[in-house]
């Protein structure tokens, strides 16, 4: 009986740590977007999206660094899509033999969890130190390299599930190889690999440290050959200076970010839910 | 006839070209791993001529007299992810027996949701609020706690010695620990959920509990996969930026105990990169990186070469 006791003690114990885990990982997600929400509500006003970033002291908004932001994120996918949708279509439908599909899916998956700093460093290497100067391309191309592999991740795992009597059906009628991909199994996994799209976008949006030595930052409206301002950096700068309507602009950006972000989050999440259930 | 095999012809051409656009992307993903690590090996090649591997213990880290050393970035950024990994593992493991073992089934997706949410919250949020809203309350409440209780005690009190200012060494480790436990608990959760239903069942059915299935069938039966996504979690724990930056202190003096101010690899990179001025120090933060990726590129093949082999252990019980 005794033993009985010390096993029943000890389930009941773990229970009890295992729930207190799970509200330990709850309340840090509460108290992050309570703070959010309560330094960054008052700095929405109409000319947060009118007016650019200020200097100390004066009024203005963060209307430069948001259109910045949106440009870069834009063009950072509008390069990454393709190349991860057609790298992962190779992964899926063409890779059976041969040692590149395996060798692309391994180090695609650590590029995956690779840290961001550094692919701004390579970026700048590679761009910014032959044009001489900080741009918003350099900044997208940097976006980009973190768009592929999630894109390459997803568009493969939903290629996956549609089903090989598809394909059969689609060499029976005759189609040729890139219709059947492209009009048969990619469309049918449309769901899914725009779920990959929203979830690269929602990992770009708040990149900051791959822009720190890409596109750097601007006072003023800019075009992409130019530094450019963009929202998280102007974020970092302004929530480092000592000054307190900075601290307020930065904290209206940040919930910006954050509402577009945990969004796009559970936009992804409810578009898969139906592929699933296939 | 004719016009049929020309289409036909035209028709294999297409899919030729196809497939070797796939192919040639596919390749590309490869090429920029290596491209990143030429270009970098290339951008440090100056600090490396210069230092060597002496680099990795050198303790100064002077523009003033162009001596570089990356010992206490190094030791900045294994330190912090050390202590993530040490709150983070049990949490992690917490969570994942609550979604998999005990949860209603309801629950468990609305739970699941929130805690993936944790790891959507942008690095910068993260770091505002670290610095802004954690760190002063950490230093109020917790810091002087501890060190009440610590004091005099052999290797714990000089552990949380020093003024409590709330950012340091020990605030950027909880940070990164929140930060991470979504990417681990959700690697538990679903190897968690690959062990047969029929093992659990049989284990219940001899009485077993609920803490007894979990530590003597379901964990055995998964610990490669936990070890990976524990490594998963170290991977991204050492490169994370943003967050550390705000509240790490960026000293690049040697640190003696927790509460002290230091620095990481990537807050190094961060604050100073678009300011070194001369040659050497651009090359000597490159180095950093460098070093910083090698690090992480054999942690995070490490976690999925762990991964792997439970995939493979799985086809072969069942």
């Amino acid at each position: 009986m005794n033993r009985y006791a010390r096993r029943r003690f000890i389930n009941v114990l773990s229970i009890g740590l295992s729930i207190a885990a799970m509200l330990f990982g709850l309340v840090w997600l509460m108290w992050i977007l309570f703070t959010l929400f309560k330094n960054g509500f008052g700095g929405l006003t109409l000319s947060l999206f009118t007016e650019t970033t200020p200097a100390p002291g004066s009024k203005g908004g963060l209307s430069n660094a948001i259109i910045g932001s949106i440009q870069m994120a834009a063009v950072g996918t509008a390069i990454g899509t393709p190349i991860g949708i057609l790298a992962g279509t190779y992964l899926a439908e063409f890779g059976q033999r041969g040692w590149l599909a395996p060798a692309t899916r391994f180090i695609n998956d650590i590029q995956l969890a690779a840290p961001s700093i550094v692919i701004g460093l390579f970026i700048y290497e590679l761009y910014v130190t032959r044009t001489n100067h900080f741009s918003g391309i350099a900044g997208s191309l940097a976006l980009a390299l973190l768009v592929i592999p999630v894109v390459v991740r997803t568009t493969e795992n939903m290629l996956k599930l549609v089903p090989n009597s598809m394909r059969e059906a689609a060499y029976a009628l005759g189609a040729p190889q890139w219709k059947m991909t492209l009009f048969i199994t990619l469309r049918s996994a449309q769901a899914g690999v725009l779920t990959g799209i929203l979830l690269a976008v929602a990992r770009i949006a708040g990149e900051t440290a791959p822009l720190l030595f890409t596109a750097l930052n601007n006072q003023f409206y800019s075009n992409m050959n130019q530094p450019m301002a963009n929202l998280p950096v102007v974020i970092f700068q302004f929530a480092m200076a000592p000054y307190e309507d900075w601290h307020t602009l930065a904290w209206a950006g940040s919930l910006l970010i954050g509402l577009f972000v945990l969004g796009l989050n559970v936009v992804a999440r409810i578009l898969v839910r139906p592929s699933s259930q296939h | 006839m004719a016009s049929h095999a020309a289409r036909l012809k035209q028709q294999q051409r297409q899919d030729w070209l196809f497939r070797g656009a796939t192919r040639f992307f596919a390749f590309l993903v490869l090429a920029i791993l290596v491209g990143i690590i030429i270009s970098l090996i290339i951008g440090a090649w100056p600090s490396i001529k210069q230092f060597g591997f002496g680099f990795v213990l050198g303790d100064q880290w002077n523009p003033v007299t162009h001596v570089f050393g990356g010992r206490n970035s190094i030791i900045g950024t294994l330190l912090s992810s050390f202590i993530a990994l040490l709150i983070a593992v049990p949490v992690s493991f917490g969570i994942a027996i609550f979604l998999t073992e005990l949860a209603p089934v309801w629950l468990r997706r609305p739970f699941g949701i929130a805690i993936e949410l944790l790891a959507g919250v942008p690095s910068i949020i993260y770091g505002m609020w670290g610095l802004f809203v954690f760190a002063p309350w950490f230093a109020d409440n917790v810091q002087p706690w501890l060190q009440n209780h610590t004091q005099g005690i052999p290797l714990l009190g000089p552990m949380f010695d020093g003024p409590p200012m709330g950012i340091g060494m020990l605030t950027s480790g909880l940070i990164l620990s929140i930060m991470i436990i979504p990417y681990i608990s959700s690697v538990m959760r679903d190897v968690f959920e690959v062990v047969p239903a029929m093992l659990k069942e049989s284990a219940y059915g001899l009485g077993c509990t609920t803490w007894e299935v979990v530590w003597n069938v379901v964990l055995p039966f998964t610990k490669n996969g936990v070890v990976g996504g524990v490594m998963l979690g170290l991977g991204r724990a050492l490169g994370e930026t943003m967050a550390i930056t705000f509240v790490i202190g960026n000293s690049h003096s040697t640190i003696h105990s927790l509460f002290d101010p230091g620095t990481s690899i990537a807050a190094t990179l961060a604050n100073e990169f678009t300011e070194a001025s001369d040659d050497l120090h651009v090359a000597s933060l490159i180095y950093l990186g460098l070093l910083l990726f090698v690090i992480t590129f054999i942690v995070l093949v490490l976690s999925k070469i762990l991964l792997l082999r439970l995939q493979k252990g799985e086809g072969a019980n069942s």
